[in-house]
């Protein structure tokens, strides 16, 4: 901190560092415009035809609302589970704790391509027919770790004293839930939840062992990006960004006004 | 914070709770059951069925893709006679890339994390750059990469005329591309975990230290780097599991050919493309069973003192 040097030194490479990141963000945005005919790598020239008419490649549409489908789905069975792990982890005595955390822990030490295969092999020995299904099991199953640990975090920092009064009002068990418990581990289950959805959106490693017939968003790239990519994929995945974006500016600023209410208060 | 999972367990479970009467561990097993009985039944079992699926031998006079249960052990010698250097190529790789994203994100997530503290507005900005590669698609951001490094773009006319690259060289295709790429990828899951043990770094801590005449380094080197060690240990193993793993940056359709094929590449045409499931499936294990003992290894020695 004396040397002046290193007070320009760290902000100057962290910007750099901020930069590099966005790079190939700036570049999928870029050439979304591109005036491409089928391969979008060298720049033709700027047009609005990819943005207005996205679905003119062929199976990307479809491919897309594949991916929304199953990120639902899987979103919906890993927040439900893996929440209710969460609950009984953090407010209940029982043996076998250490256990139980290994191997939810466990999860997410294994690779994907594991994973993957893993269950592929599982399907192939009880001939499952791969397909949507099997998409959503294998979705649920890289999903469910991350839930547990997000809504356990969320959990552990309320105050079981509130559950109490609740009690000390005579509610029942259900009332304390539904009416205390619950709401105030709602933003934990919504972060889970978008968590969840973000992973499953993105998946390609495992779903590539367990999809079959069934073309997700990022297999339909794969597929393509032997022969080259065309520009509705950036079309898409432009849009999906943007929507993502101003979700996580959504909440932090909701976030930011609830502290500054509560500060006043 | 779903990035700190690799760190302590989070938070005690309330004292009062620890009296409570038994009959609310039957509560407890309903909550737990679903998703407990969920992981048994679609991560232990695959698990079984690799181990299962690695012996098998082919159908005789079967078709491609035909196998029978039976405890070739053999399988396992035949995949590591053919592909020990994929395997060393992927913890090389992925290696590599560990230290240059941590490189790269120590001082990222210390400038966001300790510099930042009074700019909330800017710190919740940085934040979010930091996780934004996360939103755009993973295989159409390597993609841009592979189009960014490819023959005829400026960076690279420029490296062959200061003559770096020679003149029929290429940057894609290279373990310099995938291992750029693999590092690229997992900057933010190195930066966020530093982040959130740098962020609750107790300033006192370092005052105390320049209190005391250490030098700036010194403070740094006895103060910071040991207790922001969890968040190191959780981003390593975060870049690096994944790392070792991948096939996306090494597949020759993105930035890699056939010259940088790593174990996942490896596992995913034996499955796919070859059907042939012991193999994959004996790769399969060795990879499992090499990262549960480097991540053991790791964990225990980064928990005692050795590393610092």
């Amino acid at each position: 901190m004396r040397l002046s040097l290193g007070r320009w030194l760290l902000p100057v490479y962290a910007v750099l560092a901020l930069i590099f990141l966005l790079v190939p963000i700036a570049y999928t945005f870029v050439f979304s415009f591109n005036d491409s005919v089928k391969s979008n790598i060298v720049w033709v020239g700027f047009t609005l035809d990819n943005w207005l008419d996205v679905c003119s490649a062929q199976g990307v549409c479809e491919a897309f609302g594949n991916s929304l489908l199953i990120g639902a789905a899987a979103t919906l069975g890993a927040t439900l589970l893996g929440t209710l792990v969460a609950i009984a982890l953090v407010r209940y005595r029982f043996r076998g704790r250490s256990a139980i955390n290994l191997l939810l822990f466990l999860p997410m030490a294994t690779p994907e391509v594991v994973l993957g295969a893993g269950l592929a092999a599982q399907f192939l020995a009880a001939s499952v027919a791969k397909g949507y299904a099997t998409i959503i099991i294998a979705h649920v199953l890289f999903c469910l770790s991350f839930v547990v640990v997000t809504v356990k975090a969320r959990v552990s920092s309320l105050d079981p004293a509130l559950e109490e009064a609740g009690r000390d009002l005579y509610g029942s068990p259900a009332q304390v839930f539904w009416r205390v418990t619950f709401p105030l581990l709602l933003p934990g289950i919504v972060a889970a939840a978008l968590l969840s959805f973000a992973l499953s959106f993105d998946d390609f490693i495992i779903t590539r062992f367990n999809n079959g017939a069934v073309e997700t968003f990022p297999v339909w790239v794969y597929t393509a990006a032997a022969r080259g990519v065309p520009a509705e994929a950036n079309v898409i995945a432009s849009a999906v960004f943007l929507l993502a974006i101003a979700i996580v500016i959504v909440s932090q600023l909701t976030t930011a006004a609830r502290r500054r209410r509560l500060a006043r208060s | 914070m779903a990035f700190a999972v690799f760190g302590p367990a989070s938070g005690s479970p309330a004292g009062s709770t620890e009296s409570a009467p038994r009959r609310r561990g039957t509560i407890a097993l309903v909550l737990l059951l679903p998703g407990l009985a969920y992981l048994a039944l679609f991560f232990l079992t695959p698990l079984i069925s690799l181990l299962l699926t690695s012996l098998q031998a082919p159908v005789e006079f079967g078709d491609i893709g035909q196998y029978q249960t039976a405890f070739r052990v053999e399988n396992y010698a035949k995949v590591i006679e053919d592909y020990w250097p994929h395997f060393l190529r992927a913890f090389g790789y992925a290696v590599a890339a560990t230290v240059l994203a941590l490189l790269i994100g120590y001082p990222l997530a210390y400038f966001i994390g300790v510099r930042l503290r009074r700019a909330p507005f800017l710190q919740a900005l940085a934040l979010t750059l930091v996780i934004a590669p996360f939103f755009i698609s993973f295989l159409l951001r390597t993609l841009a990469w592979k189009q960014l490094m490819a023959d005829d773009t400026p960076v690279v006319q420029f490296l062959k005329a200061v003559a770096i690259l020679p003149p029929d060289g290429h940057l894609t295709g290279t373990a310099f591309s995938v291992i750029f790429g693999l590092t690229y990828n997992f900057i933010p899951f190195m930066t966020l975990p530093i982040y959130t043990t740098l962020e609750r770094l107790d300033l006192r801590y370092l005052e105390a230290g320049s209190d005391l005449y250490a030098s700036p380094a010194t403070t740094f080197l006895r103060v910071t780097l040991p207790l922001s060690l969890p968040g190191i240990v959780s981003g390593t193993l975060l870049t690096f599991i994944p790392a070792a793993g991948d096939y996306i940056n090494a597949s020759s359709s993105f930035l890699g050919s056939a010259s940088t094929t790593m174990i996942g590449n490896v596992i995913e045409s034996n499955f796919i493309d070859l059907l042939n499931y012991p193999a994959a499936a004996a790769l399969s294990v060795l990879l499992m069973g090499v990262i549960l003992i480097v991540v053991g290894v790791y964990v225990r020695r980064s928990g005692t003192e050795d590393l610092v």
